[in-house]
């Protein structure tokens, strides 16, 4: 746990911690909109938004970026609510409509548009590049006091910092009416609560922390980090606060876990390369779920289902 | 570019492009129709679930065919694993959905992600293996047709064609089944059985559709055809047909397409030549489409506003809605200050007329035909016969004209 | 009239010929409503008298509950307009309590008893201050008043739908507002619920607020309510229950789907 492990460890640690953080936040909110897959919607329409963004500007930097795939999202969502009025098609089939559709226009604008100069492939944002985002300039936990050291941090650690501080203090201003109107619509809207405005908010929020996950983890498995951890939380508890608190505890657990064991856990078994910490930070997400759907407290229905 | 085009289109770009061509297309065909039972059942997004849940099963799949030796390029090896692992997909979503309170929805947003994950993760474990691996088991996220071999697109091909026949054979039931689960047991048809069996045919086109388009959009191969084939029509079978047709038609020309130039990944191709077409009949399609439905809210809004404003001029009483007093004055029916033209006052008085016709009639005919159309819109004519109208009339007595 | 009625009309720049009745909790003009190319109700005009009980009966499908909202402006009206205590929606919200029909939530939402009651302070709390111990007493009192005190701090999916729907009671309690709008406050509910909702909104009509509620159960209109807007579409008749709620109002109503024998067991008022 030396200068290497600050080198190359700590700051794709702390993005990998902070992006399952600010993705489970908003999440808890989907699930219980049942809205998980307009958060998978979301995460497959960053990819076009943010090569549309890269297309118009020639850059990848972070303020087109965010604003492309939150223009992308908010596309995505009217098209979404379009199909579901004007063609009165179901809610998911509308959504598989629309995310497949702007997904592959992403894919196809990205494979047509020369990218050899910037950090952006198919690959890539699929899923991410979490290992590269590495603090080449530190020598040691030392550095961590060094100014010209921590100038060179990776910019994708300060961006996905910003991201989680700003959902985080979203969610805890904006507490009261998401809860109200996602537990009764109609109420709240008797109270003077704006629904869609808030709507569209959290699928906005949404779309902020896929993108800026997106470096991360790709567009597919940050999907992971919006659904696994509140839904295991959910398991949990039958408060929604001490729910919130359980979801970040467990993308917490998760992104530490999938990380060690990506990096370390090859090498104990006598491999030389380590696997995708993406993939393996969703892995560890997943069994967390299985392990609260087998054992959790509250993992069963209780009084009537929904519509009864 | 135009005659390479031409070329893949009429089939003359090689012969593993025309076996291609007319797997996606045949793919496309069975897609689309085995989709619309998916749609109609309510239940399209599960086939996004299926499809990520593929991809640990290709990399464990190759791993196993290395390890014993064999090629672990070899394509029906490869589609045997994705297919066992997107049962296990499918399985955990219906697990999670009806033992725990989770919705299926959180299910199949889990499954989709930590399934990929660990796809991933496997990708990365054969990355390393052993150099000598080429692997491109990267093709299966979004499909290539590049450089595929002869025998891959023989099993497309066959695949798609086997897709097809199941869905000719089976249309009846499921369509049935469907429609009304519930009539479909009454009738002696086996409901459990039959989602099997859709969910069979899911995961086949998913996982024949693995090279073609990659497994991240095949399920817009399931989704979008039928869809788009609702916006057209209200009967099942067409809505088979004409998904079954975009389908094919759609991959057919995407796949043309993708052959005749670089850079032309076949899968969003694919996908973009059938949201295309969706969008076409978004706009179009007379019953469900946007341009309808405009035309027809506001003819709709008009017409109430020009009745509650007739229905007003008749009581005498004012009228302060702006839009009401737009209508009525754009059909002269009032003056520029709102007192009642001569026109107007007999629509007025006809209009009351028609009121007290239907009070009256509520109250002899009391069933459900009657009453049910009573909603201040539907003229009196098209509910009864001239006879009912005529004693309806003679009991109400001459009618009153309006000042 | 008052002035924010004649604004509302000199805004959309007419004549004013009727005015707005101006001492009128909830006044409906002209009120149309539709799904798509069907009118959910056409044309209402209803005015409910201050201080009263006024029920809103008709049929399945005839639009109560539609009605209901478009009064909250939960639903966008197609023509017409509501007047609250003689003034728009917007400006007279915070005067207003709703209760929503039960089955409209998802009962499994991972809260308690207390935390939803404290919703209808939302007006009150705001965004972000803190709920204190006197807000919590009030939520506990509005628990009282519907008897279900004792089970503030349990999880709401452990209800029974009686004691789901006084909950929803309490909260609207908490709202202490002058027009209680309810939706079928009585439906699948168990006698004693039946009974405490009752008791508690005619406690309000004693306190001078006025109860509006969307009702199916005809046997008990003449007990309850004092007033009554029958609606199938249209409306059919509005009035005090005494002269309205009749036999042959009821046929107009109900067109065939209630027998003529059905409605000799009704209690209905002396005539």
């Amino acid at each position: 746990m030396g200068v290497e492990f600050v080198q190359l460890s700590l700051t794709p640690l702390l993005i990998g911690i902070l992006a399952a953080i600010a993705c489970a936040l908003p999440g808890n909110f989907l699930i219980l909109r049942r809205q998980a897959l307009i958060g998978d919607a979301i995460s497959h329409v960053v990819l076009p938004g943010i090569v549309v963004a890269f297309l118009l500007t020639g850059v990848i930097s972070t303020w087109p970026m965010l604003l492309g795939a939150a223009g992308a999202a908010v596309v995505a969502v009217v098209l979404i609510e379009a199909i579901r009025r004007v063609g009165r098609i179901e809610p998911g089939a509308a959504m598989g409509v629309v995310f497949t559709s702007l997904f592959a226009a992403g894919v196809l604008l990205l494979e047509q548009s020369d990218t050899s100069g910037v950090h952006l492939d198919v690959e890539h944002a699929l899923y991410g590049n979490l290992e590269s985002l590495i603090w080449f300039s530190a020598e040691g936990w030392g550095s961590l006091t060094d100014p010209a050291a921590l100038a060179a941090l990776p910019p994708e650690l300060f961006r996905m910092a910003a991201a989680a501080v700003l959902i985080g203090l979203l969610t805890v201003v904006f507490w009261r009416p998401l809860k109200l109107s996602t537990f009764d619509e109609g109420f709240a809207g008797a109270v003077g609560i704006p629904t869609a405005a808030l709507s569209l908010g959290l699928v906005i929020t949404a779309a902020v922390a896929a993108v800026a996950a997106f470096d991360a983890v790709g567009s597919i498995i940050v999907i992971a980090m919006f659904i696994c951890p509140p839904a295991a939380a959910r398991l949990m508890t039958n408060r929604l606060e001490i729910q919130v608190l359980w979801s970040v505890a467990f993308a917490t657990l998760s992104a530490v876990l999938g990380y060690v064991l990506a990096g370390y856990g090859p090498l104990w078994l006598g491999a030389d390369n380590a696997v995708s910490a993406a993939g393996m930070i969703a892995t560890v997400s997943g069994l967390i779920l299985a392990l609260a759907c087998l054992f959790a407290p509250h993992r069963a229905r209780i009084g009537a289902p929904r519509g009864a | 570019m135009p005659s390479l085009l031409l070329d893949a289109l009429l089939l003359q770009a090689g012969y593993n492009a025309a076996l291609v061509a007319l797997g996606a297309a045949l793919l496309g065909m069975a897609a689309g129709s085995g989709g619309t039972f998916l749609f109609l059942r309510k239940r399209a997004l599960v086939s996004d679930a299926v499809a990520h849940a593929t991809l640990p099963g290709v990399g464990i799949a190759f791993i196993v065919m290395v390890v014993f030796g064999g090629d672990g390029r070899n394509l029906p090896g490869l589609l045997l694993g994705s297919a066992v692992s997107a049962s296990l997909g499918l399985l955990a979503v219906q697990w999670i959905a009806s033992r725990t309170r989770l919705a299926e929805d959180a299910a199949i947003g889990a499954v989709l992600s930590v399934f990929f994950g660990f796809g991933i993760v496997l990708l990365t474990i054969i990355q390393t293996m052993s150099s000598g691996y080429q692997a491109g088991l990267e093709s299966f996220l979004l499909g290539s047709t590049a450089g595929m071999l002869f025998q891959d697109a023989v099993v497309i091909a066959l695949g798609g064609a086997l897709a097809v026949a199941f869905v000719l054979l089976l249309r009846r039931p499921m369509t049935l089944v469907a429609f009304d689960a519930g009539f479909a047991t009454a009738s002696g048809i086996n409901v459990r059985r039959m989602d099997l069996a859709m969910m069979g045919l899911v995961m086949a086109v998913t996982v024949i559709g693995l090279k073609l388009v990659g497994l991240i959009l095949v399920v817009a191969m399931l989704i979008i055809p039928p869809v788009t084939a609702r916006l057209w029509t209200e009967r099942t079978d067409r809505v088979l047909l004409i998904a079954g047709a975009v389908g094919g038609f759609s991959g057919y020309l995407g796949a043309a397409l993708s052959a005749s130039a670089p850079n032309l990944p076949t899968g969003p191709i694919i996908v973009l030549v059938s949201f295309a077409l969706f969008l076409l009949s978004l706009l179009f399609a007379p019953g469900r489409g946007v341009l309808a439905a405009l035309v027809r809210h506001r003819r709709f809004q008009l017409r109430v506003h020009r009745r509650q404003g007739l229905l007003a001029l008749a009581h005498g009483e004012a009228i302060f809605d702006p839009l009401t007093l737009t209508v009525l004055r754009r059909e002269r029916l009032i003056r520029q200050d709102a007192v009642a033209t001569e026109e107007g006052r007999a629509l007025a008085a006809k209009t009351l007329r028609d009121e007290k016709r239907w009070a009256l009639a509520r109250q002899v005919y009391q069933d459900e035909a009657v009453s049910g159309s009573y909603d201040g819109l539907t003229p009196i004519e098209s509910v009864l016969t001239r006879d009912e109208i005529a004693e309806i009339d003679r009991r109400l007595g001459p009618p009153a004209p309006v000042a | 009239m008052n002035n924010a009625a004649l604004e509302l009309a000199s805004e959309a720049g007419e004549r004013v010929f009727r005015p707005a009745p101006t001492d009128s909790p909830l006044a409906m003009q002209e009120l149309t409503v539709s799904y798509g190319e069907k009118p959910a109700v056409f044309s209402i005009d209803a005015t409910v008298p201050a201080e009263s009980m006024t029920a809103i009966i008709g049929p399945n499908g005839a639009g109560k509950s539609t009605l209901l909202k478009a009064a909250l402006g939960i639903v966008p009206r197609l023509s017409g307009r509501v007047m609250v205590f003689g003034a728009p929606l917007a400006q007279v919200m915070h005067r207003i309590a709703y209760v929503p029909q039960r089955a409209s939530v998802d009962w499994d939402f991972p809260t308690r008893v207390i935390d939803v009651v404290l919703m209808g302070l939302y007006r009150e709390l705001g965004l972000l201050h803190l709920v204190r111990h006197h807000h919590r007493e009030r939520a506990i009192a509005c628990l009282e008043r519907v008897g279900m005190a004792d089970f503030a701090d349990r999880q709401i999916g452990q209800l029974s739908g009686g004691q789901q729907q006084r909950v929803f009671l309490a909260r609207a309690l908490a709202q202490n507002a002058e027009l209680y709008l309810l939706d079928e406050p009585f439906a699948g509910v168990d006698a004693a619920t039946e009974k405490a909702i009752i008791d508690v909104l005619k406690s309000l009509k004693a306190e001078k607020r006025t109860v509006v509620c969307v009702h199916h159960d005809l046997a008990t209109v003449t007990d309850y309510f004092d007033h009554v807007l029958l609606i199938n579409v249209r409306k059919i008749a509005e009035g005090p229950v005494a002269t309205t709620f009749t036999a042959e109002n009821l046929q107009k109503t109900y067109g065939g789907r209630l027998a003529t024998a059905h409605i000799d067991q009704l209690k209905l008022p002396a005539a």
